[in-house]
Parts: structure tokens; sequence; C-alpha cells
């Protein structure tokens, strides 16, 4: 199991948890469960076509997924901390 | 479905908005929320991440800056309620591209400025489909105070 921390914007969607344990042996899996678990939530996650919103951003540590060479394949350890942070923006 | 915010504040924003014109100026509001009712009781400014050929329609905040935003909030027993940016020469209402990248839940201020003027504030809500905002009445004044509650 894996903590995911959620931002603000998303909290409406798991009552109110900043934290939540998220079961996937690589990112892409964990956010398979985090769907799973709060299919509401998908729609601000995944555009229409599946792929991940841009604004939507994943760190492990200091290191945003997308910029690692497995990107959501990157695998996760029982121990590591998932923090969904998204990029504000607009115009 | 109102925020509440304090005059200080709104003037801090406005003054915002024209040191940024003509780029668009944006950064956080903290606060609380009970029910649909949110009080603003602090503003983070923050850089436009933008590059500057962009910055006059587009702004960023980054995932760091949104992170630091929400600890911080913590610390101080509040909430991030949401964003506020500014429109140069622009209408204080979303664009295509703020529906675009908007986040569920949060408020959007947006303060309207022509010719380095502030014209307006006005704040938005995404729908819970995505397809559009709704008008969030602004409310310009310090919260109502608790009622006594006497012991018995």
């Amino acid at each position: 199991m894996t903590n995911l921390r959620i931002p603000t914007p998303l909290r409406n969607y798991t009552g109110g948890k900043s934290e939540i344990q998220i079961i996937g042996h690589t990112v892409a899996e964990a956010l398979d469960d985090l769907i799973a678990q709060y299919p509401d939530m998908r729609q601000h996650i995944f555009n229409e076509d599946g792929q991940l919103r841009p604004f939507i951003n994943l760190f492990l540590g200091e290191d945003n997924v997308k910029d690692l060479k497995q990107g959501l394949d990157t695998p996760l350890d029982e121990n590591q901390r998932l923090l969904l942070i998204p990029s504000i923006a607009g115009g | 479905m109102t925020l509440i915010i304090l005059p200080e504040l709104i003037r801090k924003l406005r003054a915002h908005a024209e040191t940024s014109y003509p780029e668009e100026g944006a950064g956080l509001l903290l606060g609380t929320a009970d029910g649909d009712t949110r009080v603003v009781e602090s503003i983070l400014e923050l850089n436009n991440a933008r590059e500057p050929g962009a910055r006059h329609n587009r702004y960023l905040i980054t995932p760091q800056d949104m992170l630091r935003a929400e600890d911080e909030a913590a610390q101080r027993g509040m909430v991030v309620l949401g964003v506020f940016h500014s429109h140069p020469d622009h209408p204080a209402q979303p664009s295509d591209f703020d529906l675009k990248w908007a986040m569920p839940w949060f408020s959007y201020l947006i303060t309207s400025v022509a010719s380095g003027t502030t014209v307006e504030c006005r704040s938005w809500r995404l729908a819970e489909n995505r397809g559009s905002f709704s008008e969030e009445p602004i409310e310009i004044h310090a919260p109502a105070p608790l009622p006594d509650i006497k012991a018995s």
C-alpha cells in the first residue's frame, strides 16, 4: 500500500481526507485504484481520451513522475508516498 | 454559494492586478469554508510562472507553490479556497482556457484591468460536469461575529 496526498480541491471526493491509501505496483496502477475508490474524481484526473489532464502532477519525493523515464509506469515501493499536486493555470 | 472577503484583501488584490498589468497576476486565496460559504482570510501573491511572452493572457502557479500554500494554510488553520488572477483589458469572466484548466471546488476570483486600472472583481466556481462556471456572489466585509453563548 502507498499513501497518496490529495489536494484541497479534490478532497470533496474523498470525504475530506487529505491522505488515502492506494494499491498499485506502478503509478498508473495506483491511479487506477484511486479512481476505483473514488470514481467521481475520474473526470478531473483524466480527459475524455483517458489521458492524464495536463494540470495533474504526481510527485515521488521531489520528482515529478512526468519527468521520469518510465512516466506513469514508474514502479512504486510499499513505503513510498505519492503526492497529487495540481498546477494552477488559466488566463 | 458566497465568497466573503475583507475590504483590505480586495484592495490588495486590485493593487496586485494593477502592478502586474499588462501581464496577468495570480495567487491563491486562503481561508475557511462552512458549507457553501467561504471566508477569505489571507491571500498569497505568487509569481506568474508562465514564460514572459505568454503572461499577457496566461498564468501558471507551479505545483511546488501550490504545495507550499497548502502546507502554510494547514499550519494557520485554513485551507486553500481558490485562485485569484487578473484579466488585462479583458472582462472578469472565465475564458475557455480558464475552463480547461479549472479545478473543482475552488473559487476563481478574476479581476478585470482596463488600461492599468481595475474595473471589477467577480468570482466563479466550476460546474461538476466541467462544462461551465457558475458565478459566486462576493461580499466585501468582515465575517459576522459568532453570537455570545451565555453559560446556563
